[in-house]
C-alpha cells in the first residue's frame, strides 16, 4: 500500500509539473534549478524558491505603494523594481510571471499609470498562482520523501535524518 | 595549500552579482563543478575582496553604482588584476554592450539565466590562468606557456558560439 502511495505521489508530481509547463508557468529554468539539487544540496530548489517569494512579495509591495500614490510620476523607480523582478523570475524559471513584467515595463516605458494599474493587477494574479503552485509541488514532494522513507527497513537509512 | 602542486589546488572564483537569486544560483553552479567560491553583492565588494588570490572572475553587469563593465575595466588596468580572466552575465541581449565587453577584455559574456553548459566553458580560462601563474610552475616553463596566454584576435572573441543568443525568445517579446 505505501508502495502504491510513492508511485501516486510521484505520478503527482509529475502531472503537476507537466501541467505548469503546459500553461506556461514554468520554463526550463526550473528544470535547471532541480538539475542543481542532489545529495550535497537537497533543499536547493524550495531555499531558492522562499527566496524568491520573499523578495517578489517586497517588489510587489513597492510598486502597488508607488502606482496608488495619487502624486506618483517615478516611472525610473518602477523600471528598477520591474528589472529586478523580471530576472529573478527569469532566474527560476517562472516564466508567466516574467511576461507580465515585460508587458509592465512597456506600460511604465509610457509613462502610462492606467496601464501600469492593470499590469500590477495581473501581476499580483500570476503571482499568487505560481505561489500556490509551487506550495502544492513541494507538498507532494514532501508527502514523497516521507512515503519513500518509510518504505525501506531503517537499517538502512541514517538513523537520525532518513534522506531528506 | 600554496606550493603544493596544481593538482591539489581548487580553482578559486569570485562572483559578482547585486541580486541575491542569481548569487545563489551561481555559486551552486560554481560548486557543482568543484570551484572554490566567494560570491559579493557589489562591485566595491569585489575591489576589496580581490587581494586575496583569485583565478576567474564573473560578475553581472548591470548593478547600481559599479557596473559590472567599469569592475571589468578597473581590473584590465591594473597590473596586478589585468591577467584574472573576467566573465560577464546580463539578462539583456544587447550586441553593442556584448562587443564592449569582449573588446575590453572580457573572455565571455553570458546571457541569464546562466546554465550548467555556460559554466562549463570556464575551464578552459581557468586552466590558461593556471599554466600563466609563476607560483604554480617554475620561471621556464611558464615564460614558454606565456605565449599560449595571449589574447585571442577580436575576431575569434567575436565568434557566435562564444555568446548563447536567445533571439527567439526576444521575436516573441516584440509581439
Amino acid at each position: 500500500m505505501l508502495g502504491l502511495s510513492l508511485d501516486q505521489l510521484r505520478a503527482d508530481m509529475n502531472r503537476l509539473l507537466a501541467l505548469l509547463f503546459h500553461q506556461g508557468v514554468l520554463d526550463e529554468q526550473f528544470l535547471q534549478l532541480q538539475q542543481l539539487q542532489d545529495e550535497s544540496s537537497p533543499n536547493f530548489v524550495s531555499e531558492v524558491v522562499n527566496i524568491y517569494f520573499h523578495e517578489s512579495e517586497k517588489l510587489l509591495r513597492n510598486l502597488r505603494a508607488l502606482l496608488v500614490d495619487k502624486e506618483f510620476s517615478d516611472y525610473k523607480k518602477m523600471g528598477i523594481h520591474l528589472n529586478q523582478f523580471m530576472g529573478s523570475s527569469s532566474s527560476i524559471g517562472a516564466q508567466r510571471v516574467r511576461n507580465v513584467c515585460i508587458a509592465f515595463r512597456a506600460a511604465c516605458e509610457q509613462n502610462n499609470r492606467a496601464g501600469c494599474l492593470r499590469a500590477l493587477e495581473l501581476l499580483e494574479y500570476e503571482y499568487c498562482y505560481l505561489k500556490n503552485k509551487l506550495h502544492e509541488l513541494f507538498q507532494i514532494e514532501q508527502q514523497r520523501i516521507l512515503a519513500g522513507a518509510v518504505r525501506y527497513p531503517v537499517p538502512q537509512q541514517h538513523p537520525n535524518n532518513p534522506q531528506v | 595549500m600554496n606550493g603544493v602542486g596544481a593538482a591539489e589546488t581548487q580553482f578559486h572564483v569570485l562572483a559578482v552579482d547585486d541580486s541575491i537569486i542569481d548569487r545563489k544560483l551561481i555559486e551552486r553552479l560554481l560548486k557543482t563543478s568543484s570551484y572554490q567560491v566567494t560570491v559579493v553583492d557589489s562591485g566595491v565588494k569585489a575591489l576589496e575582496f580581490l587581494g586575496v588570490e583569485v583565478n576567474l572572475i564573473i560578475t553581472d553587469y548591470s548593478m547600481p553604482a559599479i557596473t559590472g563593465y567599469d569592475l571589468l575595466r578597473k581590473i584590465k588596468k591594473s597590473t596586478s588584476l589585468r591577467n584574472i580572466p573576467v566573465v560577464i552575465m546580463s539578462s539583456e541581449n544587447v550586441p553593442s554592450r556584448i562587443n564592449s565587453c569582449l573588446e575590453h577584455g572580457a573572455e565571455e559574456f553570458f546571457l541569464k539565466p546562466v546554465q550548467q553548459s555556460d559554466v562549463n566553458k570556464l575551464r578552459p580560462h581557468l586552466m590558461r590562468g593556471k599554466n600563466s601563474n609563476p607560483t604554480f610552475h617554475d620561471e621556464r616553463e611558464s615564460h614558454d606557456q606565456l605565449n599560449i596566454n595571449k589574447r585571442k584576435p577580436v575576431e575569434e572573441c567575436l565568434s557566435p558560439d562564444r555568446i548563447r543568443t536567445r533571439f527567439n525568445d526576444d521575436l516573441e517579446l516584440l509581439q
